[in-house]
């Protein structure tokens, strides 16, 4: 019974460890920090968050079916400069043509992993590549920042608000939302699970791998891009130097939030909470006025090591 | 075995030799002052920093790794050199080695000890060690003035530069570690099935922190050769996005992701086949654009040819 109870501990701890972790953060936070629990703070982390949420969620399904896209960084730029050129021809083609050109790099990804045994690594490593290449193509080699028209209503996207919290985040939030449901609510989410617990068993069952990959890595493409349109809107242009290590951080993201490089298991909530803690930890790190900025990637660092650290030692 | 399947099977050994001969000949016919010695100079000058980590990164690869924290490795030397060089060049080449063999000896722990996966623990390094790197130099770009120093990346001996030559004994010195040493089997057999390996009672741990050490070490290497080139400590810019090419230099050189194989020959011609192919753009002066399309498309062709059939 003892041992069962411990288990059960060890479960949760494990479940939850993250989020344990982003309270505590966030508790000594506020305590230490009088500006951090401020409304204006607290709605800039949001929004901060919300770009890279909304990766990292197209990263959780990629990572649960047992694969990696590290091309999310450069459709992400992609995403953002495709964004900024369309806004001239109206809201329609600024939103449409990112997520059209970002969801068809995802699906030659997809194709690509799923028909030709070639490792999702090296195929998103290409189109990492790729897409920075055609990022700096329709750029005059990345010299053109195309703005966006102020009054355009693209730009009511990334800037407008509700009670001072920007729709970024609420678009964030609802394809979270939408991401669990899917994962854990319905047979494709099942799919994405069988995928990545046991490829050949999944296979045998009848589970349609081959698609549930292609599905999962067009998503990603499509997400990386929408957030890259999202960012395009916030800053008003499509700003060409942007996601360059952005596929890291959604790896890290995912990873804390509890999501196994192995595949089979993870969560979106995890993986929202770990987009929570590395904000937060920068947002502090940004509050230590004096703290030399460089400090952050070595704290993040340092985080995402005790955080896997924890995982493996805990899963023992 | 069909004569086509035959042909395939040499294909996927050899397209990356096939590639680059290709390539010399292209470029022999159509590009302008390619067949000077200054040119070759040049192109060897500047492959020599990532063939030393792709050297690295094929031992790591063959035990079914992958070693994400190389550029970052390779700024932290870039830190440290100006901080030693006070001491002279022997003391300040030193101490960026231990760095590199710290960083290494950490990722094989991690690795080998702790069980977490290869990507998730050098990534850690990955984002920390640039960071650590730029707090170690405040954020600055230091300019070396140490003569000696500075000779390490721009001096010759019999014609041909040092750096060139390091790289070339480092190359002979792997493939004589991955194919005529116990060691090099171990690797190779821990990387083909690694609980079968452990079962078969080979120490799994310890040629797995090895493999990390010596890449930890190789990195450093080829950062204290890639400061000395520069003439000055840049924890900012060095080996930034190296683990791509290096990763994509070793992939193309026919050496699996999977593990279980290492080739050092194919990885060095998968690196001089990137370089020659940035420098055939380059030389055609087409834009960066079409040069990163292109060696995209290179990298799935390759992949492609050599994957394993299902």
């Amino acid at each position: 019974m003892t041992t069962l109870t411990a288990a059960t501990r060890t479960k949760v701890l494990q479940r939850q460890g993250s989020a344990v972790a982003l309270v505590l953060v966030v508790a000594v936070s506020w305590l230490v920090f009088p500006r951090f629990g401020s409304l204006d703070n607290l709605r800039d982390l949001a929004l901060q968050g919300s770009f890279l949420a909304v990766i990292a969620l197209g990263m959780t399904f990629v990572i649960i079916t047992g694969g990696i896209d590290l091309s999310v960084g450069s459709v992400y730029a992609l995403g953002g400069v495709l964004a900024a050129w369309g806004s001239q021809y109206g809201f329609l083609v600024a939103l449409a043509l990112p997520l059209v050109v970002c969801a068809g790099i995802g699906l030659v990804n997809g194709l690509l992993i799923a028909r030709t045994n070639m490792a999702p690594f090296i195929v998103t490593l290409a189109s990492l590549l790729f897409a920075r290449g055609l990022l700096l193509a329709i750029t005059d080699e990345g010299a053109t920042t195309y703005q966006i028209p102020p009054d355009s209503a693209f730009v009511e996207l990334g800037r407008g608000t509700v009670f001072g919290f920007g729709y970024p985040i609420f678009v964030a939030a609802a394809l979270c939302l939408l991401g669990g449901v899917v994962l854990n609510r319905t047979s494709s989410g099942q799919n994405v699970f069988a995928t990545g617990g046991a490829e050949q068993s999944a296979i045998l069952m009848g589970v349609p791998v081959a698609r549930t990959k292609i599905g999962v890595y067009t998503a990603s493409g499509t997400l990386a891009g929408l957030a890259g349109a999202l960012t395009a809107a916030y800053l008003q242009s499509g700003v060409t130097v942007i996601g360059v290590g952005t596929e890291l951080d959604a790896i890290a993201v995912v990873v804390i939030g509890g999501t196994l490089l192995t595949g089979g298991t993870g969560m979106v909530l995890g993986t929202v909470i770990g987009v929570g803690l590395i904000k937060v930890i920068q947002n502090v790190i940004n509050q230590i006025g004096t703290l030399d900025s460089n400090y952050q990637s070595v704290v993040s660092g340092v985080f995402l090591l005790v955080v896997v650290v924890l995982q493996r030692v805990l899963r023992r | 075995m069909t004569l086509t399947a035959t042909r395939t099977r040499w294909l996927q050994d050899n397209g990356v030799y096939v590639a680059v001969v290709a390539l010399l000949l292209f470029n022999a016919v159509f590009t302008a002052n390619f067949l000077t010695l200054g040119n070759f100079r040049t192109q060897l000058v500047q492959a020599a920093p990532v063939l030393i980590v792709a050297l690295g990164m094929a031992l790591v690869i063959g035990t079914e790794g992958v070693d994400l924290s190389v550029g970052a490795v390779m700024a932290l030397a870039a830190a440290i050199i100006p901080l030693y060089l006070g001491a002279g060049p022997v003391p300040a080449v030193l101490m960026a080695l231990v760095a590199g063999l710290v960083a290494g000896l950490f990722n094989g722990f991690l690795v080998a000890k702790v069980g977490i996966q290869p990507i998730v623990a050098t990534l850690a390094l990955l984002v920390g060690g640039r960071g650590l790197a730029l707090v170690i130099a405040n954020g600055q770009l230091v300019q070396l003035h140490d003569p000696a120093f500075l000779a390490l990346g721009t001096g010759d001996v019999l014609g041909i530069p040092i750096s060139v030559l390091i790289a070339v004994v480092l190359a002979v010195a792997v493939a004589a570690l991955t194919n005529r040493t116990t060691f090099g089997r171990q690797l190779v057999a821990v990387g083909g099935n690694r609980r079968a390996a452990a079962l078969a009672g080979l120490p799994v741990n310890r040629v797995l922190i090895g493999v990390y050490t010596i890449c930890g070490v190789l990195a450093a290497v080829s950062g204290v050769l890639a400061t000395s080139r520069l003439g000055a400590g840049d924890p900012a810019d060095m080996g930034l996005l190296m683990e791509l090419s290096a990763i994509t230099a070793v992939v193309v050189g026919g050496t699996p992701l999977t593990g279980g194989k290492v080739r050092v020959l194919g990885t060095v011609t998968g690196v001089v086949l990137m370089q020659l192919v940035r420098a055939t753009l380059i030389k055609h002066d087409l834009p960066d654009s079409i040069a990163q399309m292109i060696q995209a498309a290179i990298i799935v062709a390759a992949v492609y040819v050599a994957r394993e059939r299902r």
